[in-house]
């Protein structure tokens, strides 16, 4: 069985900006370690001299060249946005309460 | 009549696209509340680029090889002003700002987009189940899904709705829906088709194909989206393949490996299907030998890896800020997570975690650099296996439709029922579904066809050799 813990199924969750219940937690310790133990079957290979494939065809660099083109105006992109002030995408407070 | 047939209909002035268009919406208004197939109807679009197409033919032009046929896209294809969602809560009520390029090609070749079909959230699932606006219908048993993640686009076609209709494959998602439908679906080889306005789950494994009522039809709108886009970086530098001009090639003389790994744990019925189907291309004057990958049982462990992995870094952008769901927060972090937590499901919750944990620090060499090693593996068996032959043979799936429910509580069953599509994903490479005999129930069963990157006019000969033996003509 794999060894994933409720605890760092809770510190994941909190990496990728989730809340879960402690229900949620719960079930999704048991499904994920599922997961990760069907995984097992990639841990017993011998693969130290296998170079690791990120892309079917190996990514190169395209350039083209450097001319102005039109994109999205600036209405069209913030016509859709939540919340806008003076022409930004408007969010809560980043920082802490000034002192 | 299939898509050829209505398209030089309307060039020709004998049939006109509003004519189509109205037959089309029809049919989407006679079952689309028992079937939940598409989640938005764009009847305005779709008859002002009906009326262009008719207009067209008035002034004597040429509308194009579409001209004037239906097609349905799957949701998570953005259309200029078209309500968009990827079946999520966190993209309810967003409008894209300009359209994907398959779009742009298929109004150029006169096709009429009429909607938007229901998929897995995110297109992550294998029955649409996991659609936060509820699961399609399976046209031939509505008791049973339509498989996914392309459902939606899938069970259109089969149900008559639209002649022709765009999903999109990250490790199944058109194949599986094609084969639980019986209808042909396609994976084209990666970069073939332009991704751009294609809504990301896994950018190094999806693909965007199309799904048609005979290969002919498939071929064609392949032939139409197909070809280098510099908006996709990862396009392929090259024009698309002709596809109906080797429709007839035939098999003779080729190669072909029936592979062990894609049969395992297949119905029986599929499995008998599978070699009844490779008895056919060798009649047809193929050699055919039986082959082993095993390499290819690695794979679902590899996928559940890879494609989180790139899942949790794509799905980081729904963040509340400038698109989409905003619930509020104190600060920017809790408005951040009260967003993702009320706007994502369960399914794409699990995968973003689970993404998050094979990228995690301490678990990334164990885990996703693991999967990517045996990715390479994958590569090199396939590369190994097509030296030997021009292309394989097996099962698209394990199973027929299966009903609702019956995998939605147990991740891992579900993920199972596409563990022969998965390894082509892997290795960016081509393969398409076509129904071939029934299975369980009368339910139609898809049988794979699998080539090298850039083979797709063998693929869609051999399928059409096993097409015109399945219907007699």
């Amino acid at each position: 069985m794999s060894d994933l813990t409720r605890d760092e199924v809770a510190h994941v969750a909190r990496l990728a900006r989730l809340r879960l219940t402690e229900s949620e937690l719960d079930l999704f310790t048991s499904q994920l370690a599922q997961v990760l133990d069907h995984a097992a079957d990639m841990g017993s290979l011998d693969l130290v001299d296998v170079e690791p494939t990120a892309h079917p065809f190996g990514l190169i660099n395209v350039v083209r060249d450097d001319v102005v083109r039109p994109s999205l105006s600036h209405d069209a992109v913030l016509a859709m946005a939540p919340d806008v002030e003076d022409g930004r995408f408007a969010v809560p407070r980043i920082m802490g309460e000034a002192p | 009549m299939s898509a050829r047939e209505l398209a030089e209909a309307v060039r020709r002035g004998e049939r006109t696209a509003q004519s189509l268009l109205e037959a089309s919406l029809r049919a989407i208004d006679e079952r689309n509340d028992e079937l939940h197939v598409f989640l938005h109807v764009d009847e305005p679009g779709a008859r002002a680029a009906a009326r262009l197409v008719d207009d067209r033919v008035a002034r004597g032009e040429d509308p194009g090889r579409l001209a004037g046929v239906p097609i349905a896209l799957k949701d998570n294809l953005c259309q200029t002003g078209v309500p968009t969602t990827c079946s999520s809560r966190i993209l309810e009520g967003w409008r894209p700002p300009y359209s994907a390029t398959v779009i742009d090609r298929l109004i150029g070749a006169g096709a009429v987009p009429v909607g938007k079909t229901n998929l897995d959230e995110f297109a992550m699932g294998s029955s649409t189940e996991t659609s936060a606006f509820g699961p399609t219908r399976n046209p031939l048993d509505p008791t049973r899904v339509p498989g996914g993640s392309s459902g939606g686009s899938a069970a259109s076609v089969a149900a008559g709705m639209t002649p022709l209709a765009l999903g999109s494959d990250t490790g199944g998602s058109i194949r599986q829906p094609a084969a639980l439908c019986g209808i042909v679906g396609v994976k084209p080889t990666y970069g073939m088709v332009s991704r751009y306005g294609l809504i990301a789950f896994a950018s190094s494994l999806d693909q965007i194909g199309p799904f048609a009522a005979d290969v002919a039809d498939a071929a064609l709108l392949l032939e139409v989206i197909a070809g280098h886009d510099p908006m996709d970086s990862t396009s392929l530098p090259e024009p698309a393949p002709d596809l109906l001009a080797h429709l007839d090639d035939g098999v003779a003389g080729r190669r072909v490996g029936l592979v062990r790994e894609l049969l395992d744990g297949a119905d029986p019925e599929i499995v008998a299907a599978v070699e009844r189907a490779t008895g056919v291309l060798r009649d047809a004057g193929a050699t055919v030998v039986e082959l082993s990958i095993p390499e290819l049982r690695l794979g679902l462990s590899a996928y559940y890896l890879i494609a989180p992995a790139e899942a949790s870094s794509n799905l980081a952008r729904y963040d509340g800020v400038r698109y989409g769901l905003r619930v509020d927060g104190d600060d920017v972090t809790a408005m951040n997570e009260a967003t993702r937590t009320a706007g994502f499901g369960a399914e794409v919750k699990r995968r973003i975690m689970l993404g998050t944990y094979a990228l995690s620090a301490g678990y990334y060499d164990a885990y996703y650099g693991q999967a990517l090693k045996v990715r390479t593996q994958m590569i090199e068996a396939f590369r190994r296996a097509y030296q030997r032959v021009d292309l394989l043979i097996g099962a698209t799936t394990p199973s027929v439709a299966f009903p609702f429910g019956s995998k939605t509580n147990d991740p891992m069953a579900m993920y199972l029922s596409d563990v022969f599509t998965i390894p082509t994903n892997l290795a960016g490479e081509a393969a398409l579904s076509l129904p071939f005999g029934r299975g369980e129930a009368d339910l139609p069963i898809g049988v794979q066809l699998l080539g090298p990157g850039r083979s797709e006019p063998l693929l869609f000969a051999a399928a059409r050799v096993l097409e015109r033996v399945e219907r007699g003509s």
